[in-house]
């Protein structure tokens, strides 16, 4: 029993040891509690940071403050305005006819042959220390060439005694655009890019090829390579030449893929010892952002630090309405980042991470649905503001809305669903309106959601608020707001569709559909059930059938799913980036684009190709118009819904505003570390109470073990 | 006909076992040194208040593994054709069908009258509010809930329980006569030794343990017509009906894996016999087998079959065949993984059995092969099986459970304990909680495993004499 | 000695290869390269042409067992088996489906399972065996009967209540310990109390009561018998010659298990968010990482043969009565 006690005492003076007031629950060392640290979660590893190969928004919350593209999207102004980043000022597209002459600014698309854009960089912006850029007294490289007997001890890129660094010139940008063809690194964005940047098809043919002699192994230098379409002019400057007109190439100039990335690096990581310890570039990135990584283990926690060579930028002066009194711009004029460190640590499960949030362990979160009434409040105006539990922890609440679409898709190609005869239609546009995304979004979401009318969120031109905005085929405009049309208006489609009460009326055989999906966790069970419910409300018999993701995807490719679920997160904030989810052409079934539905209406696609390559304005609003109109009538979606998105931030983290499209918010983000101490010792005082009952508890339920044996002792041995 | 049959792989198998293990009862019946452990086993209170238990779970698992489809109403009376629903229900569903059909919109508490969730209702006036609305179906038929409910819900209970009561005392009075005539002792007299527990087999525990078991019955049938006596689901169903209809998957799990596996067991059986090289392949066949393990080779089973049934759509043509082919190859691969211990024990037994006197004079009458292991030694190796399948069936119940959390349990349609534990898990967070599915699944499965535990220790007991008299 | 670890390891060698074969057939028949491909390109923007490059760069564009248009040894060695699934027996276990090496995340996740596995394991015999000893001291008194009623009790609650139960009293609501995460040192203690907790709770009852069959199974030998005819106390008895002679199926037991520690919990890890090797083989089942759960159906195969043949060896060093054969 001694012993036991003697444990439990041990015990708590370990857990106790040496922090005093400090709480016991707090996860991170005693050493970082007043530093200027932002903390950050991650569920998954990220599979790839190469800005070649990332396209997924957890590896883009790293990659975005590594890597510095030449625009960016300004952090408070909406609409999302491009403004430079490490450009010294916006590049302007020169239009030039099939004979390379320049047209004037104003000429129709048709003539357009090529488009030429030349983008500026500042000079002096210099890359974060690694050790790819380390030289020794003579100028050559000094780990390019590792033994094994460097490579013995190393284990981490933070290995490495020697770093080295340089300034950014244009070249590195040419580089990483040749190496989205680069045969070993399957960017996502070649086949699209490919078609637009002159030569760049034939580039990719060339790398195949040049890969396979034997002097490119491993490394394929690609600077002996030249591309047609890209090319460095000077020290600073580079220009890109497009194939016809293209203005939507600017917004790809803020996302990663066109970051640069120095051949030093690229040399560097190709060695065949270091591939061997997990060292790439897909895993230690090499960038100028204001962050760095410095410590990548993905199955505990990554580290961003401050990178110590940033070339500066400052917090910005103006925003949109309202920021001012939002006091997001109480640090304009202030040289960024603020913080000095983000640490992100695993954390796969949504339960854990939330009561860590409420206990002042991270910095800001989202909100489950699961926890939403304990966080949320929904005024009596339909406001949403923070609960009062909230409120006095001093926790905010910040929303908006996705520029995304999530819905339930039919395939055109099928032949029950799909296709443009009238019974086909009938039939969609009858689950169109049985399928009750108001009651969806009240359920599941609480709320945080609108019912799409369309295939355009709101934010995006092209997006139409009120009565002129909605689809007639679902809804009835009543008192100022959109109403759901009877389910008898459903049951009377369905019965013109040929399936009076959910039967053929040709054979009597009741109607069975099948849902296709990937969802397969405990918590899509009750979504899956829903669903079902809702196909019931037409006597219609939904089949749902779980496969695996992979096999979903096979499915979608091959164009066998009949229903399914799908969604799209803008790449940009343009009209173009959803309606080509229709554009027939794009069909993934055919040509393996982004049109799940394999939708295909020669009205619609001729109206797409005219619209693509519009600047915004009323023509273009128009056309959109009209090609809404097409397809709400062929209903190939059920349009499902626009997230709003919900972000709670706690009292000491400043300067928060979502952003849809940017990435690169951390260097705006300020944090106030003294008070987070604070509250964190406030919050969380251990209960001991309960141990103590229980060993009591313990101790009584031995109680009659021991007066047994002191009477059994007492006794003689039998 | 209003219905078509629909017999389920499982159910077939279900009633296969329970023959199988009527006609053991029959043989061991005859058989003095099989007889004697079980007559053992039935002396014990323990084990037979355990037995009423599982009973009640098997009559529940047994009910619902008697399915049909119902017929559609006709859309034209003329022809004469009957379409049938593509949903397949049991018997269970037909008791239960308030249960199954009374669906709220999302959470709600045990004997809730309005919902766990706020929400957002338009008033008439126009204006929006945030509240907790009342249920469709729960507590609906009370004017104000907060005064009435308390007094409503004892009334209730009471008036379930009399009636409880009074089936209990007419089925026991049943049970004491039937008892009275075979023994030829009057029925006052009978009663009187049962009550005392003069008895040889505990007939005093079992009535009581019944007794208790109606009235619970009883209760919750009578209170589960007004409200949800375990709350709802995440999407409004009955947690209570979802906890019930769990209890087939449970016991499906528990009892075919065993019974699956049997062939792959025999092979046990051919090694203790034939010896020799029959017994290397078959030792080699077993180690390589139990040297993966379990998890992993459950994960990649279920994977595969899911591959094969997202490739063949046209095999699997409704939710139910699906979900109960998976349900099948879970049993299979979970026998699979726990069949090596079964195989031993048969090869160890069959080792014994082949030297005594009666196989070896079959032997030398020259009986062929097939006619020994038929005739003389599965038979005696049977009881093995049964040995095996109580002592293992707690074990699988609560694996299940497991698997379903790491994501090859059951198919996520099927209604089964570990799908609710893993779906209330994930609403721990919610404040305040909804505890009411960790709750059920936590009692019903509680309660199984645990009768099947303290049952199966006191089989144990009484076939491993070593232990038992120290 | 040797020659008979030498003739067992002999013997471990066709069952590894049928390990081998049994998983090669069940992840290739369910996971084809193209699943394999798609996996490693994402979801935006993949086109069939993207999957047939990737298959050709990596060397999963060849047949699966057989090569037919290769000549010579290359008919064998020109596939994926013999690429992928025999450099297995080398301890080669390949890269993932995000492209990492497989063996070098092996050797990291190794030591989280074993700081939670280790203590769980020797904690969790220690307060079994003690309690066992209390059962066996007063068999057959109603401390044994309900001890035994509260183990079976204890067995009968499934593991994910107690995970759940804990995480909820001890780290919600009581701000005991941190709710999940890992870290080394005397820092990371904190993270492993409570994992390392429900785990030997989790363990307790069954523990106890399989220990208790054994000091029970002592007692009814003849040197007990003698021991307590030269007058020796109850208490002597059971806690010197009982104790020690049980000590031999209990040690026996645990040594089956030793190499299998490494492969770590899979259920307690990935609640907690330990990095180990458990969490990494529930998140590969989950994201159907084939290439991971191969590596570790071989590697647990290989792990629970040593621990076979460990046993074997450590019956012979405990009981010099048994001899090799």
């Amino acid at each position: 029993m001694k012993f036991r006690l003697h444990f439990v005492l041990c015990l708590c003076a370990a857990l106790a040891g040496g922090c005093g007031e400090r709480p016991w629950n707090n996860p991170y060392p005693a050493a970082d509690d007043a530093q200027n640290i932002l903390y950050s979660s991650f569920e998954q590893r990220p599979k790839h940071l190469d800005p070649a190969q990332s396209y997924v928004e957890n590896e883009y919350a790293l990659i975005a403050q590594i890597y510095e593209p030449p625009l960016q999207y300004h952090y408070l102004k909406r609409p999302y305005t491009l403004i430079p980043l490490t450009a010294a000022h916006m590049p302007k597209a020169v239009y030039l006819d099939r004979d390379n002459r320049p047209l004037p600014g104003n000429a129709a698309p048709e003539r357009i042959a090529y488009s030429v854009y030349d983008i500026t960089i500042r000079p002096g912006i210099r890359y974060q220390p690694h050790p790819a850029f380390a030289q020794d007294a003579s100028g050559a490289y000094l780990y390019h060439a590792l033994s094994a007997a460097q490579l013995g001890d190393i284990r981490t890129l933070a290995d490495f005694p020697q770093q080295g660094a340089r300034e950014l010139v244009a070249a590195d940008y040419v580089y990483q655009i040749k190496r989205l063809a680069h045969p070993g690194l399957h960017s996502p964005i070649f086949g699209l890019m490919s078609e637009y940047i002159v030569g760049l098809k034939q580039y990719g043919e060339l790398l195949s090829r040049a890969a396979k002699e034997p002097g490119n192994r491993p490394y394929l230098d690609l600077d002996r390579y030249p591309l047609e379409g890209v090319t460095a002019l000077d020290r600073y400057t580079y220009r890109i030449k497009l194939h016809g007109k293209y203005p939507q190439l600017l917004y790809w100039l803020a996302m990663p893929f066109f970051a640069p990335v120095p051949h030093e690096a690229d040399r560097f990581y190709s060695q065949p010892g270091l591939i061997e310890k997990n060292i790439t570039l897909d895993w230690y990135p090499a960038g100028t952002g204001p962050y760095m990584l410095t410590e990548n283990n993905p199955s505990q926690r990554m580290v961003l630090e401050r990178n110590p060579s940033f070339h500066g930028e400052t917090y910005p002066e103006e925003g949109e309405p309202g920021d001012r009194e939002r006091g997001l711009l109480d640090d304009a004029g202030k040289p960024l980042p603020f913080i000095d460190k983000v640490v992100y640590s695993l954390e796969k499960e949504s339960i854990p991470y939330w009561n860590k949030f409420l206990q002042g362990y991270y910095d800001a979160s989202g909100i489950s649905s699961d926890s939403f009434d304990q966080a949320v409040r929904v005024t009596t105006q339909g406001d949403a503001t923070v609960s009062e539990a909230m409120q006095e922890k001093g926790i905010r609440l910040l929303t908006s809305i996705g520029a995304d679409i999530s819905y339930i898709g039919f395939n055109m190609l099928d032949p029950v669903v799909g296709g443009l005869s009238e019974r086909a239609r009938k039939l969609r546009q009858a689950i169109s309106i049985a399928v009750d995304y108001e009651e969806f979004i009240s359920i599941f979401l609480n709320g945080r959601g609108i019912p799409a009318q369309g295939i355009i969120p709101p934010g995006i031109f092209g997006y139409v608020e009120g009565e002129a905005g909605v689809n007639p085929h679902v809804y009835d405009w009543v008192n100022g707001r959109p109403q759901r049309k009877a389910i008898e208006t459903a049951r009377r489609l369905l019965a013109e569709a040929g399936y009076p009460d959910g039967r053929d009326a040709r054979t009597g055989k009741p109607l069975l559909l099948h849902f296709d999906t990937a969802l397969r966790g405990p918590d899509d069970k009750a979504y899956l059930d829903w669903l079902r419910k809702q196909f019931q409300k037409l006597d219609l018999q939904l089949d749902i059938r779980n496969t695996d993701f992979n096999r979903f995807q096979e499915k979608m490719l091959k164009g066998s799913a009949q229903i399914w679920q799908w969604g799209w997160n803008a790449d940009y904030p343009d009209p173009e980036n959803f309606m080509f989810l229709l554009y027939g052409p794009n069909a993934k079934a055919v040509k393996n684009g982004e049109n799940a539905a394999n939708y295909d209406n020669p009205e619609f696609n001729k109206l797409f190709e005219r619209m693509k390559n519009m600047d915004n304005g009323p023509e273009r609003q128009a056309i959109i118009h009209q090609m809404m109109d097409i397809a709400r009538r062929d209903a190939p979606l059920l349009w499902g819904l626009h997230r709003k998105k919900f972000g709670l931030y706690h009292a000491w983290y400043k300067n928060a505003k979502p952003n849809e499209m940017a990435n690169n918010e951390l260097k705006y983000v300020r944090i106030d570390a003294e008070l987070r101490s604070r509250k964190r010792a406030e919050w969380n005082q251990p209960v001991l109470t309960p141990l103590f009952i229980i060993g009591a508890l313990l101790l009584a339920g031995l109680l009659p073990a021991v007066l047994r044996y002191l009477r059994k002792e007492r006794s003689p041995a039998p | 006909m209003p219905f078509q049959p629909v017999i389920l792989w499982t159910d077939a198998l279900i009633f296969l076992l329970l023959a199988l293990v009527i006609a053991f009862i029959l043989i061991a019946r005859r058989r003095e040194h099989l007889r004697a452990p079980w007559r053992e086993v039935m002396r014990s209170k323990m084990a037979m208040g355990c037995l009423v238990v599982l009973l009640a779970y098997f009559t529940l698992g047994l009910l619902d593994s008697l399915h049909f489809r119902p017929a559609l109403p006709s859309a034209d009376a003329s022809n004469g054709r009957v379409d049938y629903s593509t949903e397949v229900l049991s018997v269970l569903d037909l008791a239960a069908a308030p249960l199954r059909s009374r669906v709220e919109k999302t959470y709600s508490a045990p004997f809730a009258a309005y919902s766990y969730a706020r929400e957002t209702v338009t008033r008439l006036d126009g204006t929006q509010v945030r509240e907790f609305p009342r249920l469709q179906f729960g507590g609906a038929h009370l004017q104000d809930p907060a005064a009435e409910r308390g007094r409503d819900i004892l009334l209730r209970s009471l008036r379930a329980l009399l009636v409880g009561g009074i089936i209990w005392l007419l089925s026991g009075a049943l049970l004491v006569a039937l008892l009275a005539r075979r023994a030829n002792t009057p029925f006052r007299l009978m009663l009187a030794n049962i009550m005392r527990g003069r008895t040889a087999i505990p007939w005093h525990v079992m009535l009581y343990t019944s007794g208790a078991m109606m009235l619970l019955a009883a209760w919750c049938v009578a209170l589960s017509g007004a409200y949800h006596i375990l709350g709802t689901g995440k999407v409004g169903q009955d947690v209570f009906y979802e906890a019930i209809k769990s209890i087939r998957t449970g016991l499906v799990i528990g009892t075919l894996t065993t019974l699956v596996t049997l062939p792959f067991a025999m092979l046990g059986v051919l090694a203790g016999y034939f010896r020799g090289w029959v017994d290397d392949v078959v030792q080699y066949v077993y180690t390589t087998l139990n040297s993966i393990p379990d998890v992993l080779l459950i994960a990649a089973a279920i994977l595969m079959l899911q591959v094969y049934m997202a490739n063949h759509p046209d095999q699997f043509d409704t939710i139910a065949l699906r979900a109960d082919v998976r349900l099948l190859f879970l049993c299979l691969i979970l026998g699979i993984t726990s069949w090596t211990g079964l195989a031993r024990l048969l090869r160890g037994e069959t080792l014994k059995l082949r030297e005594m006197d009666y196989v070896q004079a079959a032997v030398a009458l020259g009986a062929g092969h097939a006619a020994i292991i038929r005739r003389h030694l599965i038979p005696n190796v049977m009881h093995i099986v049964l040995i095996t399948m109580v002592l293992s069936f707690s074990g699988l119940v609560l694996a299940e459970a497991v698997l379903s959390y790491v994501g090859v349990g059951v198919d996520p349609s099927t209604m089964s304990w570990g799908n609710m534990i893993n779906s209330a898990r994930l609403e721990m967070a919610r404040e305040p909680m909804v505890w009411w599915l960790l709750l059920a699944a936590f009692v019903f499965m509680f309660t199984l495993v645990l009768a099947a535990n303290l049952f199966s220790d006191k089989v144990r007991d009484a076939f491993d004499p070593r232990l038992r008299k120290l | 000695m040797i020659a008979y670890i030498i003739r067992r390891t002999l013997y471990a060698i066709p069952i590894l290869i049928g390990v081998n074969l049994l998983t090669f057939v069940l992840f290739f028949v369910v996971n084809s390269p193209d699943d394999i491909a798609r996996a490693h390109l994402g979801v935006k923007h993949v086109t069939q042409d993207a999957i047939e490059k990737w298959k050709a760069e990596r060397g999963y564009d060849k047949p699966l067992i057989i090569n037919e248009r290769a000549a010579g040894v290359e008919k064998i060695t020109g596939t994926i088996f013999f690429e992928k699934s025999l450099a297995l027996f080398a301890f080669e276990f390949g890269r993932s489906d995000d492209g990492r090496s497989i063996g070098q995340e092996i050797s990291t996740r190794m030591w989280p399972s074993l700081a939670i596995a280790v203590p769980t394991l020797i904690i969790g015999i220690g307060v079994a065996v003690s309690f066992a000893l209390l059962l066996a001291f007063f068999r057959g008194s109603y401390i044994d009967l309900w001890g035994v009623v509260i183990c079976i009790i204890m067995m009968s609650v499934s593991g994910l209540f107690y995970i759940i139960g804990g995480q909820y009293l001890v780290g919600k609501l009581w701000h005991l310990v941190p709710i999940s995460g890992y870290d080394v040192g005397v820092h990371g203690f904190k993270f492993i109390v409570l994992p390392v907790v429900i785990g030997v709770i989790g363990g307790l009852g069954a523990g106890i009561r399989l220990y208790r069959t054994f000091f029970l199974e002592e007692l009814g030998k003849d040197y007990v018998r003698t021991a307590r005819a030269k007058g020796l106390s109850e208490s002597r008895v059971l806690f010197t010659h009982v104790l020690k002679n049980a000590m031999i199926p209990i040690l026996t037991g645990v040594v089956v298990i030793l190499p299998t520690l490494f492969m770590g919990s899979l259920i307690l890890e990935s609640f907690f968010g330990i990095p180990g090797l458990g969490s990494y083989t529930i998140d590969a089942i989950q994201a159907q990482d084939f290439a991971v759960v191969r590596a570790m159906v071989f590697l647990g195969s290989v792990l629970y043969i040593l621990g076979l043949l460990l046993t074997d060896i450590s019956y012979t060093l405990v009981d010099p009565r048994v001899r090799l054969a």
